[in-house]
Order: C-alpha cells, then structure tokens, then sequence
C-alpha cells in the first residue's frame, strides 16, 4: 500500500483505492447485475420521429406473444391516477414549463421520446414485443439548432413557448458594458459553437424496481448519483407513493458525469410497471438507448465579445449564447446555462463591465442537462478563446495577456460583476509553474523553427477557474432552486472502536470509500482499514443531495469532518471523566486522550467507545453510544482554478491534430488522496480533449441523431491522448473545515480552451482565429487550404 | 442489444455448410462474427439462421505453395499479422490485419469475413486488391474463383451468391524487389479507415519501378484501384517528386462523403496516405 495509512499522516496521501479490487475483478453488482425471485423486464418503444403526432398506437400483436405480460402507452399511466409527471427541479422567472408526462401522449418530441412499454418475462421476449407495436405516427417537422429554432416560423417543440424560448436570462449590466466597449481601444469578437455531448458512462442506466402491494413500499434500484433526490421526485411529481415508502438503493454506478443525477421517465416507468404486474421490474437502457435518453451536454451557439483598453486590460465582456434545453427541461437543465454559466464570465480576471444573456431554446432532441462541468466548460471555453483572441488583435502574448488581467493575490475576496465572490487564488502563480514546467519561452523559438520546415506547432493556454462546491443552500434556493444543496454525514464509532460512516453523497467511480475513510482516520486517530463508508441508499443514511457539480469532498468531506468533531468532542468529555481530568487539560493525539505530559496514562478511543456503549460510568448528562450527525451547509461555493497547457502539432498533409503534450498546474485546495485527485484531472483532461477534438452529437435538419452509436460518436482513446503530466498549487479553501475545493471536473472546464487555443496558435499562419469543435481533421484541413 | 431469434448450425465440413445454406434461404455465414453479431444486436440484421464456420478445419490454414500463398477463410487477423509465411510473401496484408481494430477484434475478425462482409472501410480489400488475390469459393453448384477486382460488387456486396462460401485467399508470393505499405488514417469514433491506402512497387536493379499498385479503402463504396495513378509510375526512378506528379492529377471516383468527412477531404486523404503509402513501399523495395 502506498503512503501512510494510519493516523493523522493519512489525509493527504495517497493510498489505493480500496473499491478497485471489487472492480477490477468484476465482483462489484452494478444495477444490471441484481436478480429478484419473480422478477420481469421491461422495455421503451422510442419514437422514430423527432416530432410526430400519435394518431394511435396498435399493441395487439405484441400482447398476444408468447412471455408478454403487458404493453402499457401514456393512457394507461393516466388511468392508474399517479401524477406521472417529469418535473424541473430550478425554477427561472417567466420560464415555460411544458408538461413532461412519463410517456408521450399524443405528440413526440425528439428521436427517442418514450410511446410504449413492454412488460415480458425475459429480456429477449421484451425486445421482440418492441417490433410488434404499430404506432400510426403523422410526421411534423423537427427543429435542432437552438438558434435557427428561435426564428420565426420554425417548428414549435411546445405550442406554449413561441419561437421555442424557454427563458430569457441575463446577469451583469448591459449599460455598463455597452459603455465600456464604446471606449474600447481593441475589440475581440468570436462566433462560436459549444458542441452537443453524449455522456457515455461505461454503465448504462438500468433500474429494477420492487413494489410490495402489501406494505405499499417500492425498493427502487437504480443508477444514479444522488437517491434521495429520485426518491423526492419520484414521490412527489412521478408516483405519488409516500416518500417513507420508497426506498432507492444505488448499488455500484459505472460513471455519470451528470447523466445519472438527473430523473428520467424510465426509471419511474420500471416502478410503476412493478406496481401493476406485482413483480419486481428490471429495466436497462441498451447503449443505443442511452444515446437516445441520457441527457446530453453544452449544445451552445455563442457571440462574445471582450474590449479592452490600449494597454490590452479588459474593461468588458459581452456574450450572447442560444442554449438548447431539448424537447422538455430536464431536472437542473435551467441552472446549467445561467447560474453555472452566466457567472463565470469574469474568468480569473479583474474585469469591470460584463453582460451575459441567454435564451434557454427548446428543440426536437434529447433534453440537455449537466454533464461534467456544466456550465463552466461553456463558460470558459469563451472567455479562454476571447482572450486569446484578445491577444492576437492587441499583439500581445497570450501569456502576457492574462497575468495583465488576473485578479491579483492580495485582491481575495474578490466580487466579480455577476454575483460570485471568489474567495481565494493565486492564478499567476499557477501560470508561472506551467509556463516553467512546459518551457513557453523556448516552445516559441522552437515553434518558429518547425515552421521554416513546414512544420505547424502550435501551444495553448487555459486560465480557468471554476465554481463547485454545490453550494449554499440559501443562495441557491434565491436563484431557483427547487433542493438544498447542504450534504449529511453520520460518523459512528462501534463499542470496539470500528468505525462506520454514512454519507449522503453517491459517489458512482470517485473513490469516496477511500478519501471519506481518509478524512476520518485523520481526524480520530482510527487506523485507515477500521473505517467503512457507506453511501447510496435511502433507506439507511440521512436526506443527502449526492455526488455532482465536485461538491463531494467540499460538503460531504466537510459534513463528515464535522461529525468526527463532535465525535471527538463526545469521546473528550468521556475520556475526561475516565481519567478524572478536566477537558481542558486533555490533549488528543493519533487517537488517545492525555492530559498533557502525561501520554502514558491515555484512553484510547476505543476505550472510550466501549464505556460510551456500555454506558456504565457515563458523566452526568452525556447520553451513551458514540456518533455524531453533522449537516453541513457550505458558506460559498469552492473556487478551483489553474493553468493548462496544450501543444499540438498539425499535420499540414492531412489536417490531422496530434495532442503532443498537455500539461495541468490545478489548485484544487488541500489534497485528501494524492493519486485520486490525478485520477479525476486525468479523466477530466480526456473528457475535455474529447469535446475538442473528437466527440459530437450530429442532429440532421429534421433533428434525427446520426451520431447514434460508438461507431459515429468519437469518445477518445487511450493512445489518441499523451501521458498528461500534471502539477499543483495549494491554496486552501478559506471556509471549509477541510480546506478542500472540487476537483471532478475542473479538467472537463480546462481543457477545451486549451486544446482550441493550441490548434488556432499553430494555425496562425494562415490567418485562422477560430475553429468550431470538435477540431476533425477535414476543418484543419479546410483552414489551411 | 438482444439479437431477435435465430437457429445456430455448427457444420464441421464446407459441404456440410453450403448445404445448410442451401437448405435455409435465410441463413448467414457466421465466422468470427464482429460484422454480424453487432448487426444483430441492434437488430439491422435478423437472419433466421446462423451457419458457424469457424470450427471447420479446412479453414483454418495458412499454407505455400509453387509461388503462391493460400490463407483458409477463417484464418484470424491475429495469425495473418504475426504469420512468417504472410510476412515474407505478403507482408502488405500482415501490415494491414496488424491495423484493425484492437487486439479483441484481432484475435476473431477472419479474413474471409472481412472481405465477405466489404465494408468500404475495412482495412483488407485494397490491400486483396493491390495484391492481385485470388478468392475461392465453394457453393451447392461447386467451387470457383474469382479475382478480387471482381469481388467486390458494391456498398457491402460482393460477387458471393446466398448459398457460397469464400474458403480461401490465394496470393501471389512477392517477388525481388518488391516494396509494400499499408498506411490507415482512423476514423476517431470507428477505428476504420477513413481512408486506407495499400501501394506495391517493383523496381529492377537499377531502382526504377516495374510495376505498381495503389489502392483505396475508405473513400468509395468499395475498395478501389488507382491504376491510372499506379501505372503513371512504372519506368519511373519512384522519387517523390515522381511520386507527387503521379497523385497529383489522381481523383477517385465516386467519392463518397459523410457526416464525419466529405468526399472531397476523402480525396486528399487518399492523396498525402497514398504519396506516403507509395514512398513507404519504395523504400521497403
Ligand atoms: C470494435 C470493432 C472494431 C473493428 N475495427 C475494424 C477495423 O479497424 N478494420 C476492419 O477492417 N475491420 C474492423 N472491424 C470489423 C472486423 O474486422 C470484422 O471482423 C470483419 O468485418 C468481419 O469478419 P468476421 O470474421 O468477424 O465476420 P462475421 O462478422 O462473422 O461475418 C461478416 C459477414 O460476412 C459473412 N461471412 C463471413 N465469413 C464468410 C465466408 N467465409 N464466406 C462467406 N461469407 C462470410 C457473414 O455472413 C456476414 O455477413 C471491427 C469490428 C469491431 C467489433
């Protein structure tokens, strides 16, 4: 095992992941994997069409095969009396909110939409009912572009939301910024698109629901990054059950990066099917399904501007972004492209005028929710581009460029001019060690040198920041939200000293056994392998808002630090008792109690755990059992930032991009487990590196998804990327007991800029500025030609 | 992915299978399955019997013979590319079944399915192509053989009638002073060729070329020669400058264009792999 694993040292280093025996050996039971005496399946007829009139639906055939149980379409939902609504959980003002039924009614709206479903007693019997449901379908058109569906005349997903506005947002003050651009010395302008993304967790989403008629409670299985979320909803808005009445367990999830936060109608549906044959009903998306029901990603159409003064300093930004919400809004859907978007606009820099207005555009496609990053990878993938841009219009090194424009160390706490307050940084100084690291000033001699040869080099920039940490629950709450975003911890030592702690985050890949157990070995001197930590399942820890937006570390880390300090707190008056000492005069260290200069005279705690649950010699007052509940309710959001840096080749034969070498300086605050928080950059670089090079959802003018499968859709691989090398900076979160940000998914946020500003760099001598994502190889191709 | 219903046959002999065929209009070959099983799975293909030839014996071989390499139909990418006999006598196919996919899909894919199933953007027909192969094949009606410029018909069709079966690949053993290259552009998302470019060269003692090929996957409908282009090279020294003049006028035709690349990007591809291909070759000549 490597790094300390015991005591104090514990927290900061970097021990293995204890999850990934089980995974590696495939001994972990994802959803799928689980068996239920009894248990039948069920499958979705999805609309061909990404926008149809039902006329009527024939499942004559279908019932009548051999292992069908029964097919159900919307009427029948409607009959059982449940809500069967799929709600939006971040209300924005004036927003249209079109019913989202479990199953189309009588309109589709998107390729993919639900119609029918088959209830059958093996998955193949399921799957071959499908091809027997006729559904008399009358063909509208379909509209995929947010911006084109904005224009007059294209086709309305919703007849409530004329030229298909969903909202209409902005934050900042346009006055101010026109005023500034007026006086502008040097303008930056780009007209960008932020490509549509398909999440491709390794595992699909599956759900196997079991509802007990007799007792009216519904264990509900399911792939998903936060259960009590889907237990609220699926009680509230879907179902109708008594939330003590549900009971959602997430057994082990293969990845989510978002797509398994949000409440989708098939997880409802395996529920509500169960209720009506009195068997339990296992549901799991097939990969084509999850091309066509998991909640994509970005899909912006952007105009941004940025001014600056003579001496190249930023006196405003503007942005005008289309943001497709997809056929309905999905469950933060309206939060990603204003309150995760709009206020991220001031980047790391000083900037004094912004505006930022947004129309959230339904569209004939896949509902668009957050995917890793949300928000902030738009978000900084403009102001990044702007500001190389900036660079290029003003002469100035992009380098140079961004230092004259950071907000400055001894700035902190800064306001920025739409709503955030960042609360500490030093981005020069994560800039100089990348620079340093990745060799800027010779890259530029050499760069020079390879194109007298013909040789096109090219390197790029990403200065980002990124808020996380999700979040105050007022603040949220005041911007619509329909949660609170606090996190749950129970720390429970055992009467041997064992400790088991409970979390409401979910994680699903992120090693919260390991860092959680981290946490607690530090903070009560128990060995590392004493510590278990149990997340996901709503029926044995507290309301938990889950694992999303990197806020694991930042508010279930911090709750459970919490909840180990009033553990301590308990155990300290006990152990004072004990030893008949005063509290004030004990000390505690790797895990004993003293009073001071007398360490060999100690309780240990599990000492004081067995008299706390034999309860035989308590102080007066103290209530036996040792463990504490913690509800932790951040006081801001969490501001990692850093450099990155990428450099390219391109190949002027071919158009080909070749990723050369990429580099990370990421200040994600105190690091819990070293290795982990690679593992997370790593992915995230590779994540970013696929929205920019490779990865995009392709909707042909009637909104039918040609990149339908792994065959179309580019997810990258292994030897398209090089070994990313990768560096810190530690500036602690000032509010956090932890001192800890989030670092899921700052490389998703980072790592577009970065990779676009390197191409367009290398690119510059044929006059290119910009180049859409993903960067293929005819677009090079097409630039330098 | 669940496949609709269908029978599984496992003949041991090539009789056995043409007469399974035969017998069901609705069967298809099944060799190692990494076309056709995913075509099932997501239920484009729902053929009502599968006739599994992978454990006839017959097939499975590579052999040589009076100049002539013979590889059996079901012979693995996986043996092709590690094979003595298909390095020495036709290193440009073991350069190419080196190339596909991963390593899975190496140790199943067979060659008979590859050009069976002529998929434009396999890896293997231009290099059957560029190699002047020969492919037998065994029917009810007996056995025949057919070049592999008249193999390939069209987008995924072959001159293969329902009931044949291709058992066996014959190549002509390289002679002196052959060169070979095989040079794949990979489509991101597929790992097939965007474009494939499979060139031969011959050059007498004194360095100029006797004969050339060039070939194409990836950018029609099938596999396809650039003959014109090849033949522009022969009595040339095989410079690169020779090499260039020969691609520069070169044009594919019918082109094909997707969401992915147009079919104009495809002819440049077809260009800057096929000077690259080209020069690999003479290089290896
Ligand atoms: C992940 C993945 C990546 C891949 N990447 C590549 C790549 O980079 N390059 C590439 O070229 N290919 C690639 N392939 C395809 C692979 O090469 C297949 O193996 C090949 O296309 C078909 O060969 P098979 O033996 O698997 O045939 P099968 O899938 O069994 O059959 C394919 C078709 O050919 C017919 N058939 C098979 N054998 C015969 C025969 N002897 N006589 C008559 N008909 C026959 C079948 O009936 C069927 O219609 C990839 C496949 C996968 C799954």
């Amino acid at each position: 095992m490597a790094g300390e694993s015991n005591g104090a040292g514990v927290f900061g280093s970097s021990i293995r992941r204890r999850e990934d025996p089980e995974l590696i050996t495939g001994q972990a039971k994802y959803t799928d994997d689980l068996q239920l005496s009894g248990m039948v399946y069920c499958t979705v007829l999805r609309s061909d069409y990404a926008h149809a009139k039902i006329n009527g639906i024939d499942a004559s055939e279908a019932e009548a095969l051999d292992g069908v149980i029964a097919v159900y379409t919307a009427k029948d939902i409607e009959a059982s009396g449940v809500p069967g609504g799929i709600p939006v959980g971040w209300l924005l003002p004036d927003m249209k909110i079109p019913e989202h039924y479990m199953l189309a009614k009588d309109t589709t709206r998107y390729v993919g939409d639900g119609v029918a479903i088959v209830v059958a007693e093996d998955q193949y019997t399921a799957h071959d009912a499908l091809d027997l449901i006729y559904v008399d379908y009358d063909p509208r058109d379909g509209v995929a572009d947010p911006k084109k569906a904005t224009e007059d005349g294209a086709p309305l997903v919703h007849d409530e939301a004329p030229n298909n506005i969903a909202f209409d947002w902005e934050i900042g003050d346009k006055g101010q910024t026109d005023a500034a651009f007026a006086n502008a010395a040097h303008v930056a302008s780009l007209d960008i698109v932020n490509n549509r993304l398909i999440p491709n967790a390794m595992e699909p989403r599956a759900a196997l629901a079991d509802y007990n008629s007799i007792t009216g409670e519904l264990t509900l299985y399911m792939t998903t990054q936060n259960p009590h979320i889907h237990r609220l909803l699926i009680s509230l808005a879907s179902l109708g059950l008594p939330e003590h009445k549900i009971r959602v367990i997430a057994p082990e999830v293969g990845g989510g990066f978002g797509s398994k936060i949000h409440h989708y109608a098939d997880e409802a549906i395996a529920a509500w099917a169960s209720m009506q044959v009195g068997r339990p009903v296992k549901w799991t998306a097939t990969r084509t399904e999850t091309y066509l029901t998991d909640a994509h990603g970005r899909d912006h159409v952007t105009h941004g501007e940025l001014a600056m003064d003579a001496d190249g300093r930023f006196i405003g930004l503007r942005v005008d972004t289309y943001a497709a919400m997809g056929a309905y809004l999905s469950t933060f859907a309206p939060a990603v492209p204003t309150y995760l978007y709009g206020t991220l606009m001031s980047g790391e820099y000083d900037l004094p005028a912004i505006h930022c207005h947004v129309y959230g555009v339904f569209t004939h496609t896949v509902p668009v929710d957050a995917y890793r990053g949300a928000g902030r990878p738009e978000a900084t993938f403009i102001v990044e581009r702007l500001v190389d841009e900036a660079a290029r219009v003003s002469g100035i090194d992009p380098a140079e460029i961004r230092r004259r424009n950071f907000v400055s160390p001894d700035a902190f706490p800064y306001q920025t001019q739409v709503a955030l307050e960042y609360d500490s940084g030093n981005y020069e100084g994560a800039l100089d060690k990348a620079l340093e690291a990745i060799g800027y000033d010779d890259f530029r001699k050499e760069q020079a040198a390879a194109r007298e040869e013909g040789k096109y080099l090219g390197i790029g920039l990403s200065t980002y920041i990124e808020a996380c940490g999700l979040a105050p629950s007022a603040v949220v709450g005041s911007l619509g939200a329909q949660a609170g975003q606090w996190e749950s911890a129970v720390v429970r030592v055992h009467a041997t000293g064992k400790v088991t702690v409970y979390s409401g985050c979910s994680g699903h890949g992120q090693g919260h056994e390991t860092t959680f157990a981290q946490i607690v070995a530090s903070a009560l001197g128990v060995p590392y392998d004493d510590i278990d930590v149990i997340e996901g399942d709503s029926g044995v820890m507290p309301h938990g808002w889950g694992t999303y937006g990197s806020r694991s570390a930042a508010t279930g880390g911090s709750a459970i630090a919490s909840a180990a300090e009033k553990v301590v707190d308990k155990a300290r008056t006990i152990a004072a008792h004990l030893l008949e000492a005063a509290e004030e005069d004990l000390e505690f260290e790797d895990g004993n109690f003293f009073v001071k200069g007398s360490p060999d005279q100690a309780q240990s705690l599990p000492d004081v755990a067995l008299q706390a649950y034999l309860a035989h010699n308590l102080p007066k007052g103290i209530e036996p059992a040792l463990e504490a509940t913690s509800f932790y309710d951040p006081a801001n959001f969490v501001f990692p930032f850093g450099t990155h840096i990428a450099v390219v080749e391109v190949c002027a034969s071919t158009g080909q991009v070749d990723l050369k070498r990429y580099l990370a300086v990421d200040d994600v605050g105190n690091v819990i487990n070293p290795m982990i928080v690679d593992g997370q950059v790593h992915g995230g670089i590779a994540q970013g590196v696929g929205q920019s090079l490779y990865e995009t959802a392709v909707y042909d003018d009637g909104a039918n998804l040609l990149s339908g499968t792994m065959l179309d859709y580019a997810v990258p691989k292994a030897h398209f990327l090089p070994s990313f090398e990768t560096d810190r900076t530690v500036t602690p979160c000032p509010h956090n007991p932890l001192g800890v940000k989030g670092v899921g998914e700052a490389g998703t946020i980072a790592s577009p800029a970065a990779v676009v500003n390197a191409v367009v760099d290398a690119l510059s001598p044929f006059g290119v500025n910009h180049i859409d994502m993903p960067v293929t190889s005819e677009k090079v191709w097409n630039a330098m030609n | 992915m669940y496949p609709s219903k269908f029978d599984y046959h496992r003949p041991s002999s090539v009789q056995e299978a043409v007469q399974i065929l035969a017998d069901n209009p609705d069967a298809k070959v099944l060799a190692g399955g990494h076309s056709l099983i995913p075509v099932m799975k997501l239920r484009l293909a729902a053929p009502a019997a599968l006739v599994d030839i992978g454990r006839i014996d017959a097939l499975q071989s590579i052999s040589r013979s009076n100049g002539s390499l013979r590889i059996g139909a079901c012979v693995t990418y996986n043996e092709i590319a590690n094979s003595a006999d298909v390095q020495e006598a036709a290193p440009l196919l073991a350069e190419a079944a080196g190339q596909i996919g991963d390593r899975q899909v190496r140790y199943r894919g067979t060659i008979g399915g590859n050009l069976s199933h002529a998929d434009p953007a396999s890896d293997l027909p231009a290099a059957a192509l560029a190699l002047g192969a020969t492919l037998h094949v065994a029917g009810s009606g007996g056995s025949r053989s057919v070049s592999a410029s008249d193999f390939f018909v069209d987008l995924m069709m072959t001159a293969l009638q329902a009931d044949e079966i291709l058992t066996e690949v014959e190549i002509p053993a390289a002679g002196a002073g052959t060169g070979s290259a095989y040079v794949k552009f990979e489509h991101p998302a597929s790992g097939y060729a965007l474009c494939g470019a499979a060139a031969v060269v011959t050059r007498d003692a004194g360095g100029s070329c006797t004969g050339a090929s060039l070939c194409f996957n990836g950018v029609s409908a099938t596999a396809v020669s650039a003959a014109a282009a090849a033949s522009g090279l022969v009595g040339s020294d095989l410079s690169d400058g020779a090499i260039d003049s020969a691609l520069s006028g070169m044009s594919i035709p019918d082109a094909t264009g997707d969401m992915f690349a147009s079919a104009g990007y495809r002819q440049e591809l077809a260009r800057a792999l096929g000077a690259q291909a080209l020069r690999t070759a003479r290089d290896r000549a």
